[in-house]
């Protein structure tokens, strides 16, 4: 068995940061998505939290495009026995994100009861079961699936909801609503900010423990890498940073809180991807059928191409996004959204604007 | 129906809802982004309303058209696992390149455009509605790029060992002669179906003399726009037909449904037989002499290669087996596709010489042609689409790899039918709420102009550009 060359580990690496980005980044606006009602009372406050990630979500959502695009590209092999292997589970994941994504958008086309609650519940629904099943997804991956020599998976969907795989999903779902909701606390104010720094607070320490479970369970699971240390040392960090978010939390720093329970997101994942190196997906038939990330790579032609192309655009991608989250930094509250008749009047008011909300005389 | 036939009609089905919304949105994007421009430059508060009019439109079909896109992005590793690891090292680079350059840059963008105003200076607020335009086209290059490498592969070699194509020059797939009438062709097409459909939009309101200033002016600015659109697109199409003859001879044979290499072809102009690859005999099958030779080649006695040359000829290239397209698929779907943009052609002329003789707003014959007019650009899109595609069967990879050796394995037909099914669903309700949306803004209008010296009123409206 071959081990990967230095381009391969360098776009395993560069794929990992994409995961990464995606899940710290979306991670979020899923828990956003999920606290919608649990936070909102009132339709002015659902405005102000479907506001705070109403402007990034969609640029949030391309990084698990463009990781998917770039496995493509990269490791076609990994690609391909993944998404075909994982078909309905992943099948679940897309119409969650179709019915999250367009919930957004028709939330605010009108104004009839009955039309914003369906489409709150799509957002809750969608968000929900997304976070969930990545989790479960990933440990899957990490764990190994049944596979044949052909690299064609072999499991069925059930195969993949074992117990590992369900408290990878339940880690997922709480840190992302922990996350979420720490979000929320750094980007809205008066009663708002004070119910989500009361949930966040109640959420974090859970996501923690699971969290632990997590890891603990991933280290004792069956051997695998050579770079297992270096997998545990990011476990470790990573529920450090878990602990450091409840820490943060109580001191009511949620700047700090916020990058803490990112970091934490982050290392998992980096734990993660640490303890599947060298595979790309383990085969738990037999190890002799492991896809590895050398069988399912690109020739390293291909793979320098896209690392100029990545060279070039990764950063320019990472400035305008941070300049996005800086244009919309500022705190959103109930009273921003009360009474304004109109999402535009509401956007004209934030920006300091003063609105005329008189009726207009009738036109001639 | 087996498990492959229910792979390709869920690959059909899902790309063309999807692509109902993309050339939608390219357009349209373009058309705020110059209304946006316009409105800058000369100050006019008519061009405002008109950006935040359109640029309702321009929401709706982007967030339908990124949420279909999700499925694209992963359907070819769930359905096609075979054809991804053969192309991959090829067809992966185009894909990759689009979510880093193009997918970022327009979903980013447009969050800034939606809630950036009064926020962003006027300036940069208009460079993210550009950024958004250059985004959406970007996107549509790269898999364009991707989709000519399957009708025309170029700068790569087969792996030895693997035996799956390996790129060897990303220049030569970039800038493959196919994608460059491709992508002019695509291109040209998302204006004009954005273009009819603003005008259709515009002369409906205009019958009702409602909000006069902004319908009329957009349908004056549109008219031109939307002429030169077809023209150009007509003119690359043209050029594609040409092209075909060298890089694909069947499909375009099938497409005419000429059996036999002929000098001075006739041009079939109405033909009905069996629906399979090459019915034996056509009944009724109306045709003009010596108009194909004078298309394909410019010349009245020009040779165009038949089905029946080019059977036997890949035959002796690949080997046995069936090399022949559904005719009735080919033959009617490039009929369709010319038919459609003639009528695009003829409805945007006829407009723009109403409006020099100053009589387009009271004309109202022509506004429910334009009404009509806003759905024939889909049908010309999806049946280029289907052209494009169903014309180079049996092969997916044009000359290396048959559709029948790129599916999935491991995928049972069950979960294909499962997965049809919740799309087909899925999709249903998504245009279904899309077009009463789409209903409701046309019946809505505009919002209204504000007071005199008032300051702008936001409050006509509660269809508005943020959530």
């Amino acid at each position: 068995m071959r081990d990967p060359d230095f381009l391969q580990t360098l776009w395993f690496v560069l794929i990992g940061v994409l995961w990464v980005g995606y899940f710290v980044l979306e991670g979020f606006d899923f828990g956003v998505g999920i606290l919608l009602r649990v936070l909102g009372r009132d339709t002015a406050e659902k405005r102000a939290i479907i506001h705070t990630i109403g402007p990034v979500w969609d640029g949030n959502e391309v990084w698990l495009l463009t990781a998917g695009g770039a496995t493509f590209a990269a490791f076609p092999g990994w690609y391909a026995s993944l998404f075909s292997g994982f078909y309905l589970a992943f099948l679940l994941i897309l119409l969650s994100l179709i019915i999250r994504g367009v919930s957004f958008e028709f939330w605010g086309k009108d104004d009839s009861p009955r039309w914003r609650a369906t489409w709150e519940w799509a957002t809750i629904g969608g968000s929900f079961a997304a976070a969930l099943l990545w989790g479960v997804g990933w440990a899957d991956i990490v764990h190994g699936v049944a596979m044949n020599a052909q690299h064609n998976v072999t499991a069925k969907i059930w195969d993949l909801l074992h117990p590992y795989a369900l408290l990878g999903g339940l880690v997922t779902l709480t840190l992302f609503v922990a996350h979420g909701a720490i979000f929320l606390a750094l980007r809205t104010r008066g009663e708002l900010l004070d119910r989500a720094r009361a949930l966040a607070r109640r959420t974090m320490p859970l996501a923690t423990v699971l969290l632990a479970g997590f890891l603990a369970w991933t280290a004792f699971d069956e051997p695998s890498g050579p770079v297992r240390l270096t997998a545990q040392v990011f476990a470790v960090l990573a529920l450090a940073c878990a602990l450091a978010a409840s820490w943060a939390l109580a001191g009511k720093r949620e700047g700090r809180a916020f990058a803490f329970s990112a970091g934490a997101i982050a290392l998992l994942f980096v734990s993660l991807f640490a303890e599947l190196f060298p595979n790309a997906l383990p085969s738990t038939t037999s190890h002799a059928f492991d896809l590895t990330l050398a069988g399912a790579s690109s020739a390293s032609y291909t793979l320098t191409v896209m690392s100029v192309v990545a060279v070039i655009f990764v950063p320019i991608v990472l400035l305008y996004q941070g300049w996005t989250y800086w244009v919309f930094r500022q705190r959103l509250g109930r009273e921003d959204f009360a009474g304004a008749p109109t999402p535009i009047a509401a956007l004209r008011r934030l920006a300091g604007k003063p609105a005329d909300d008189q009726a207009p005389p009738p036109a001639a | 129906m087996n498990a492959l036939d229910f792979a390709r009609l869920q690959f059909g089905v899902t790309t063309l809802f999807h692509f109902i919304f993309v050339p939608m949105s390219i357009g349209l994007a373009a058309w705020v982004a110059l209304l946006e421009t316009m409105h800058l430059r000369t100050g006019r508060e008519l061009y405002l309303r008109m950006t935040r009019y359109w640029g309702k439109f321009l929401l709706i079909s982007v967030a339908i058209g990124v949420v279909t896109g999700i499925v694209q992005e992963f359907q070819f590793g769930m359905n096609w696992s075979l054809y991804s690891r053969y192309v991959g090292d090829v067809f992966g680079s185009p894909l990759a390149m689009e979510g880093l350059a193009a997918f970022f840059l327009e979903s980013t963008f447009i969050g800034l455009w939606i809630f950036g105003w009064g926020r962003l200076s006027p300036r940069v607020h208009l460079a993210t509605a550009w950024a958004v335009a250059f985004g959406t086209a970007l996107s549509a290059y790269f898999i364009l790029v991707a989709n000519s490498w399957m009708q025309h592969p170029v700068g790569y070699k087969l792996n030895p060992v693997t035996h799956h194509a390996q790129l060897t020059n990303i220049f030569a797939v970039l800038f493959n002669s196919t994608v460059l009438l491709a992508f002019p062709h695509t291109l040209f097409g998302a204006f004009a179906t954005a273009g009819l459909l603003v005008l259709g939009i515009s002369m409906w309101s205009l019958l009702r003399a409602r909000h006069v200033d902004v319908f009329a002016r957009s349908a004056r600015l549109v008219l031109p726009i939307a002429l030169a659109a077809t023209v150009a697109c007509g003119v690359f199409g043209d050029s594609q037909g040409r092209l075909l003859e060298t890089q694909q001879p069947m499909k375009m044979a099938a497409a005419e449904a000429l059996y036999n290499t002929t000098k001075g072809a006739s041009f079939s102009i109405f033909a009905v037989g069996p629906f399979k690859t090459a019915p034996q005999h056509l009944d009724p099958d109306i045709r003009i002499p010596h108009l194909l030779s004078l298309i394909a080649t410019l010349s009245w006695n020009g040779t165009v290669r038949g089905i029946n040359q080019e059977q036997a000829a890949e035959q002796k290239q690949y080997g046995p087996g069936n090399y022949v397209p559904i005719l009735g698929v080919t033959y009617w779907s490039f009929r369709l596709m010319v038919g459609a943009g003639t009528f695009m052609f003829l409805l945007s002329a006829i407009g723009l010489l109403l409006m020099r003789s100053g009589k387009l707003e009271r004309s109202r014959w022509f506004c429910r042609a334009a009404l009509v007019g806003i759905f024939v650009p889909i049908v010309a899109n999806w049946s280029g689409w289907i052209f494009t595609e169903m014309g180079r069967q049996p092969w997916v990879v044009y000359g290396l790899l048959k559709t029948s050796q790129a599916r999935s394995p491991d995928v049972s037909l069950a979960s294909i039918v499962i997965s049809l099914i919740a799309y087909v669903v899925l999709y249903g309700i998504l245009i279904a709420v899309g077009t009463r949306l789409f209903v409701r803004e046309i019946k809505h209008g505009p919002d209204d102009p504000p007071p005199p010296g008032g300051p702008p009123d936001d409050s006509a409206s509660n269809l508005s550009l943020a959530y």
